[in-house]
Parts: C-alpha cells; sequence; structure tokens
C-alpha cells in the first residue's frame, strides 16, 4: 500500500504540491489525473523518492521513505517500476542490455539466462527478435513496450505509467492500454497511472485522484467521480474551455 | 543581474561544482567498474580524438619550425629549430592545444550527451534502478580522460616534431640524425613529465566541467548555450591551470 500524506513542495516561488494526500491500494489500478503542469508528475518522482518533498510523507507499505538514505531507498524502489513518459530507453545499450539493465547490474547470472528473461519478457509485451537492436531503431510504440518490458523484468509490486499514451498514435494508444489492463492482471500488480488522457486513464483505472493546483480535489472510484458535482471535475470531463477552471490555472 | 546576483551564482556554482569532483572521486574508489563501459569512454574519448590531434599537432610543428626559423636565420642558427620545436610542444603547445582539442570535441559532445540523458529522463531511470549516475556515467568518462590525455599528448609531440622536421629537411637541409640529436639532446625527462603531469590535470579539469555541465538541470531549449558554456569554461580553466603549473614548475619543481 501506498500512502501520500501530506506532501508539499514548492520551486523558488511557486508551489506545485499543497498538501496532497492519497492512498494507493494494493492491486489496484490507480489514476492520477490532471491538467499539465497541476504537479502530477512531482507527485510522481516523490513517490519514487526522486524528489524530497519540503513537508508530509510517503509510506510505502507501511514504511516511511520521505528522508531515507539512498541504499534503503534503492531497497524499496526494487518494489516498483517505472515507465518513464519519454521511455528513458538508453540509447548506447541494446533493447537486451536496456531490458536486462537491473540483472546486468545487480545480479550474478549469466549472461544467457539474462537473455533468456528477457526474451521472455519482451514476449509478454508482444515483442520478439528485437534483443539486439538499439533504441533508436525501434518506433515509438515498440520503444513503449520496451520500456514497459524494463519495468516489469524484475517483477515489481507496482508499476508506475507516467503520461503512457504521450507522443504516440491513436492507434498504438489503445494497444498500449490494453497491454497495460494485460499485465495488471497477468502479473497482479498494483498500476499507477498519471496521466491527462482521460479515455485511456477511465478505462483500466479501478480509482482515481484528481490533482488541481497542487491538491488532490477528489480520491475515490469512478462510480463516485460520476456523482460527483464539482464544477471543476465536471469541467475537465467534458473538455471545456467554459467553468471555474481558468487557462492559467493548472 | 546585479552585481551581487553575480557574485552569489558563482560562489554557487564553485561550491556545486566541489561537491561534484568530491562525489566523483568517492565513486571512483568505492564503485563497481563496468569494462564494457570504460573501454567504450576510451574508444571515444582517447581513440577517436587521434585524428584530429595528428592533423592539429603536425601543423602546428611546422608552424612552429617556421616561425622559429625567421628570428634564428639572423643568427645562422636555423639547426636550433629542432631543440626549440621540441621544447615548446612538449612542455607547452602539445599539453594546451590536445586539451583545447579534447575540450572541443569530446567534452562538447560529454555535456550535450550528458545533457540529453538528463533531460530524456535517462539519469533518472539508473537512479529508480539503483545505479548511481555519477559512478555509471559520470566516472568511466573521467578515468578515459585522465588516461588518454597523456597518451595524446605524447603523440601529438611526436607528430608537432615531424611536421618541424620536416621543415628542417626540405627547407634548411637538415640532416634527418642531426634533426633527431638536437631534438633528443635539448629534451630532459623534466621535460616529458611537468607535459605529462599537465595533461592529467588537463583531463581532469575537462571531466569535471564537462560532466558538471551535463548534469546542471536545464531545458532542451538550453542545450547549445550549455555546450558552449562547458567549453568556454573548460578553456579558461586549461589556460589558468597551465599557468599556474608552468609557474610552479619554473619555480619549484623544475
Amino acid at each position: 500500500m501506498i500512502k501520500v500524506i501530506d506532501i508539499s513542495k514548492s520551486f523558488g516561488e511557486k508551489k506545485v504540491l499543497d498538501k496532497a494526500r492519497l492512498t494507493i491500494n494494493d492491486g489496484e489500478t490507480f489514476l492520477i489525473i490532471g491538467r499539465s503542469g497541476a504537479g502530477k508528475t512531482v507527485l510522481l518522482r516523490s513517490i519514487i523518492g526522486l524528489i524530497k518533498p519540503d513537508s508530509g510523507k510517503i509510506l510505502i507499505d507501511n514504511e516511511d521513505i520521505t528522508y531515507l538514505d539512498k541504499s534503503r531507498l534503492n531497497k524499496i524502489r526494487k518494489k516498483i517500476g517505472v515507465v518513464f513518459q519519454g521511455n528513458a530507453l538508453f540509447d548506447f545499450l541494446t533493447v537486451e542490455e536496456n531490458v536486462g539493465f537491473m540483472f546486468y547490474q545487480h545480479s550474478n547470472l549469466s549472461r544467457e539466462v539474462i537473455r533468456e528473461k528477457v526474451r521472455e519478457t519482451l514476449e509478454l509485451v508482444g515483442m520478439r527478435d528485437i534483443e539486439d537492436l538499439y533504441p533508436y531503431e525501434l518506433s515509438g510504440g515498440m520503444k513503449k513496450r520496451v520500456a514497459v518490458a524494463r519495468a516489469i523484468i524484475y517483477h515489481p509490486k507496482v508499476v508506475i505509467y507516467d503520461e503512457p499514451t504521450t507522443g504516440v498514435d491513436p492507434i498504438a494508444v489503445d494497444k498500449i492500454a490494453s497491454l497495460i489492463e494485460d499485465l495488471h492482471r497477468k502479473l497482479s500488480t498494483t498500476s499507477i497511472i498519471v496521466t491527462h488522457d482521460l479515455h485511456v486513464g477511465l478505462k483500466l483505472a479501478d480509482r482515481l485522484a484528481f490533482l488541481l493546483g497542487g491538491k488532490i480535489i477528489f480520491e475515490g472510484s469512478q462510480e463516485e467521480l460520476k456523482n460527483l458535482k464539482d464544477e471543476r471535475i465536471i469541467q475537465f470531463m467534458k473538455g471545456s474551455s467554459e467553468g471555474p477552471i481558468k487557462e492559467t490555472e493548472v | 543581474m546585479g552585481i551581487i546576483k553575480r557574485i552569489e551564482s558563482f560562489f554557487n556554482y564553485v561550491g556545486n561544482l566541489n561537491i561534484f569532483v568530491k562525489d566523483i572521486f568517492f565513486w571512483l574508489f568505492s564503485g563497481k567498474r563496468n569494462i564494457k563501459n570504460l573501454v567504450r569512454e576510451i574508444a571515444f574519448i582517447g581513440i577517436d580524438s587521434f585524428g584530429l590531434v595528428s592533423l592539429i599537432s603536425f601543423f602546428v610543428g611546422i608552424i612552429i619550425a617556421f616561425q622559429t626559423a625567421y628570428q634564428l636565420r639572423i643568427f645562422s642558427s636555423e639547426i636550433y629549430i629542432a631543440s626549440l620545436v621540441a621544447l615548446s610542444l612538449t612542455r607547452e603547445l602539445g599539453p594546451v592545444l590536445g586539451a583545447l582539442i579534447v575540450a572541443a570535441r569530446s567534452g562538447a559532445s560529454i555535456t550535450a550527451q550528458l545533457g540529453a540523458m538528463k533531460i530524456s529522463e535517462q539519469v533518472d531511470a539508473l537512479d529508480i534502478m539503483g545505479v548511481e549516475p555519477i559512478n555509471y556515467l559520470v566516472v568511466p568518462k573521467f578515468i578515459s580522460l585522465v588516461v588518454s590525455m597523456p597518451i595524446l599528448v605524447i603523440y601529438a609531440d611526436f607528430l608537432g616534431i615531424i611536421g618541424g622536421y620536416i621543415v628542417g629537411a626540405t627547407k634548411f637541409a637538415i640532416p634527418f640524425h642531426f634533426y633527431f640529436k638536437m631534438t633528443f639532446d635539448a629534451l630532459v625527462y623534466k621535460d616529458i613529465v611537468s607535459g605529462m603531469l599537465k595533461s592529467v590535470c588537463f583531463g581532469a579539469i575537462i571531466a569535471f566541467i564537462s560532466c558538471f555541465e551535463g548534469f546542471r538541470p536545464f531545458s532542451s531549449s538550453d542545450v547549445a548555450k550549455v555546450v558552449t558554456n562547458s567549453v568556454v569554461r573548460s578553456f579558461i580553466l586549461i589556460i589558468i591551470f597551465d599557468s599556474i603549473m608552468t609557474a610552479f614548475f619554473y619555480f619549484i619543481f623544475i
């Protein structure tokens, strides 16, 4: 279980997160949604320990990770796989070296064993015979699948997808959504999806949180969302420029 | 920007650079080395620089030979071209030119590469997967630069001397054996050692500045500015440290 308790973060004068609070239960697909610049990525980076919040705390399986030292944090991070927005595949490594990176760095497994694990994981995300290619030889959709393979190869308990459908074509968007759904079912992980793509998000989410101006203004199930009378959320769901959320407000 | 802000920003820069250098040395002695990574860096920084270093040092040898001959012919002492070419290259021009070439070529590329990795979240990905980015990305570049620079400089010295010999042989008819006797008679081991020490120091400077600049937070629109800063700051520090080391060798060591 992941608990975010009243975290705040400012960059200079700008307050990006303001006492954000949410709970993500084991095994659920949790959606963090909001406008671009609402603080979604900062929230996500705080959850994985890349950003230290100014106040508040983050509990992963009841362990406070907010101010942990690097070695302890790295142990906790092994429970989490991250699919970055731009995939973050290492340009100078082959697909095999990218996907098997954790094993090459942290295990004594032989290359043959790692290669086999990579092959199996790539098949799980619908790819084969690309182990020796470099990331620049892959299409956008293929890169995303390789990035997903890298995030799940060590069977993390939680998989985080940061804007998984940004920059891919509409057909690939649907395929990526199906892939996330499929992997969630097969691997029984907790999936956290951070996106502003409502269509994909609502297709996948069990529960969701809505972030506006650095605050979580809603957390609950899709049913609860539908029954909500908050004008700001209704405006966002409709995708309308008319309403309480102004153009300059994130 | 006001003067106070500039001073504050300068001390911030120096402070952060200092922490960065300390981290490099920490990981240099405590981190696990990836041989494949190291070989790739040495190939890029060292081996791939040989062509450019060859071209420039060879022509610099020719230029020094002509410039010294211009003065020496007044005294009919053109034979000393060999000694002057050898001394100026090994003590000064070899290390400095080699360092400027590597800073412009490899330093710029290191900054751009690390900057691109940072922007595309590859550095964060390393961090998330429990791999220390400084150990994995920066230390191999530091080792490669410190190892490659003295080798490149010896090679640059040699090619410069060959360039000087071509002028000596073709324009002033200095025989091969006589040219090289004058070259090696003029050189003492301290000349070579001081050049080597300078080149190691310059290699470290290029590694510190180019990696530090690449690791500083910036947006994709700032890449060109950051790469330019990296090269300019490396040049400035190379020249400052060259002056300090030259004075040191003059007064104390040699």
